[in-house]
């Protein structure tokens, strides 16, 4: 399998200007912990990057870092679009709110005409298949849809980045295959640049143009694969030989780093 | 153990669950019933069997308690005003207690530095005996319904600002992250985050303080006789002359407030939480 750049490399360039480029970016708790320590990374438009490694090796906190939530105590994060969809490890709905007014809130918070956030928040909810349950609570919907909903919010805004905080990390292994396929049929859609952060190596694998490896306080990049596969992915893929061998090459690395 | 078979009796003691609607309503109230009808049966005991006729008027039998008490028009019309005037007072008190309280949380909520001044005096508030204060009111807004009506916002105020503070507080930080994400200023948060979110919370407080003001509002009664008659000034005038089915039948009616404002409030909170929240569904189950 000769598809697989090994690191050490450069940060693979994709092919238009990076939505994202981090350079040497590091950050330092205020009680002294070193969450990230030079960490470079790039993302073009119709990239999926994929950042795993073990707990705490900050990788939220490098999404958090991207999206602005916390700055950068070191190094230059770039990121040239103020378009940022963000999706958080719980679906993050507020409860009191039905479906369809939860996937509104972006819109409202961002000012948007009502006219324009229903068509908007109608046309995430029939993207990700749960149009017909927009006058539910959140707490009538299980986890997997929840979820959904979280994504339906997050692409009323039809975001140019998207940053995802292991957003299926709570869901069985079931529910998760099927996000990941119907995940994948929303980038093939609408091909934004996307960072994605898991301890999953074959979500990782599965979703991705790129996964980066990361080890663990201070967080660093251990190495980057390139992944060769065609867009659309069928699920099978996660049965193939190749898929296996670039599986096992990001779970060697990750064993190396965590060793 | 005797296995039961399908189709045979059930077994009284199967869990409620399986049985129909109406049997299983009927279990739920007939438990209460039975201690009822025992506590008459013991104050009937009381007022016949351990009180000599001379000494009975000390604990009157129920049926005269509801004779003189609830039966005489004049009586009953007396007991009603009263007790409809202590309940504007609970009710007043207890909204301004809202209104302070939520208010008061509500700037607690917005910096540390502001909680941190705060808070320790309400705590204080808590533990100070309200009861030593009163006669203090007395000394300083007169006998009348202004003391009356402080005792209750007093008395309500600490459990309203305790539970908004932390529903408040309640929120996810990851809600807090998305609401930054999409530069929600302090305001829309409030309206569309945290308060919502910290409506359960407040209604709990809500039905702690409703108790609570029922209790000022009799209280302030003893202490504060001027102008229109409260319940508890009806109590304190009925045990001083001795007229022990009206004292009897005063301090069951301020009871049955206290009970239902109790339950009204739960009820307005079911209607408004239980939608999405579980702290508003009736523990018993749907």
């Amino acid at each position: 399998m000769t598809a697989v750049a090994r690191s050490p490399s450069p940060a693979g360039f994709g092919p238009a200007e990076p939505v994202l480029a981090f350079e040497g970016v590091s950050k330092r708790f205020a009680d002294g912990t070193v969450a990230l320590d030079g960490v470079d990374l790039r993302v073009a438009p119709g990239e999926f990057v994929t950042v795993v490694g073990p707990s705490g090796c900050g990788k939220s906190t490098l999404l958090r870092i991207a999206s602005g939530l916390e700055v950068a105590s070191g190094g230059t994060p770039r990121v040239s679009t103020a378009k940022i969809g963000y999706v958080f490890q719980d679906a993050t709905l507020l409860p009191w709110r039905s479906v369809r007014a939860n996937v509104e809130l972006l819109g409202e918070l961002e000012g948007l005409p009502r006219v324009e956030r229903r068509r908007l928040a109608q046309e995430a909810l029939e993207l990700v298949g749960l149009a017909e349950f927009a006058r539910h609570l959140p707490h009538a919907l299980s986890g997997g849809m929840r979820m959904r909903v979280s994504l339906a919010r997050s692409l009323t805004l039809r975001p140019e980045l998207f940053l995802f905080d292991e957003p299926f990390g709570a869901l069985d292994e079931m529910t998760r295959q099927r996000l990941n396929d119907e995940l994948l049929g929303l980038f093939v859609a609408r091909r934004f640049a996307s960072l994605f952060v898991t301890h999953s190596v074959s979500e990782a694998v599965f979703l991705s143009t790129q996964v980066v490896v990361m080890s663990s306080r201070p967080g660093r990049v251990l190495g980057r694969f390139e992944v060769p596969f065609e867009y659309p992915r069928a699920p099978e893929l996660r049965y193939t030989e190749p898929f296996a061998h670039i599986s096992g090459a990001v779970s060697a690395r990750l064993r190396e780093g965590s060793a | 153990m005797r296995v039961e078979l399908p189709g045979t009796d059930r077994p009284a003691t199967l869990p409620p669950r399986s049985r129909s609607g109406w049997r299983r309503g009927l279990g739920l109230w007939i438990p209460p019933l039975l201690v009822f009808v025992v506590m008459l049966a013991l104050w009937y005991g009381v007022s016949y069997l351990l009180l000599s006729p001379e000494r009975r008027f000390l604990v009157p039998p129920p049926h005269a308690v509801v004779q003189v008490g609830y039966m005489d028009h004049d009586n009953l019309v007396e007991l009603l005003a009263a007790l409809g005037l202590t309940t504007r007072v609970a009710l007043t008190g207890l909204g301004i207690a809202v209104a302070a309280g939520a208010s008061l949380a509500i700037l607690m909520h917005q910096a540390r530095w502001i909680e941190r001044s705060i808070y320790p005096y309400a705590v204080i508030l808590q533990t100070i005996p309200i009861l030593a204060l009163v006669p203090l009111f007395g000394f300083w807004f007169g006998f009348g319904m202004v003391s009356r009506v402080l005792v209750c916002v007093l008395i309500a105020l600490f459990p309203i600002i305790a539970n908004t503070l932390f529903g408040l507080q309640s929120v996810e930080p990851s809600q807090h992250d998305l609401f930054t994400l999409h530069g929600a200023g302090r305001l829309r948060r409030l309206w569309k985050l945290e308060l919502p979110a910290a409506l359960p919370a407040i209604f709990t407080g809500l039905r702690i303080s409703a108790g609570l003001s029922v209790i000022g509002a009799i209280v302030g009664d003893f202490f504060f006789k001027q102008g229109d008659p409260g319940i508890g000034i009806l109590i304190d005038l009925y045990r001083a002359r001795l007229q022990s089915e009206q004292l009897f039948a005063a301090v069951i009616l301020s009871s049955l407030l206290g009970v239902v404002v109790f339950w009204c409030f739960g009820y307005v909170s079911r209607r408004v939480v239980s939608r999405w929240h579980e702290s508003g569904r009736d523990p018993r189950g749907p």
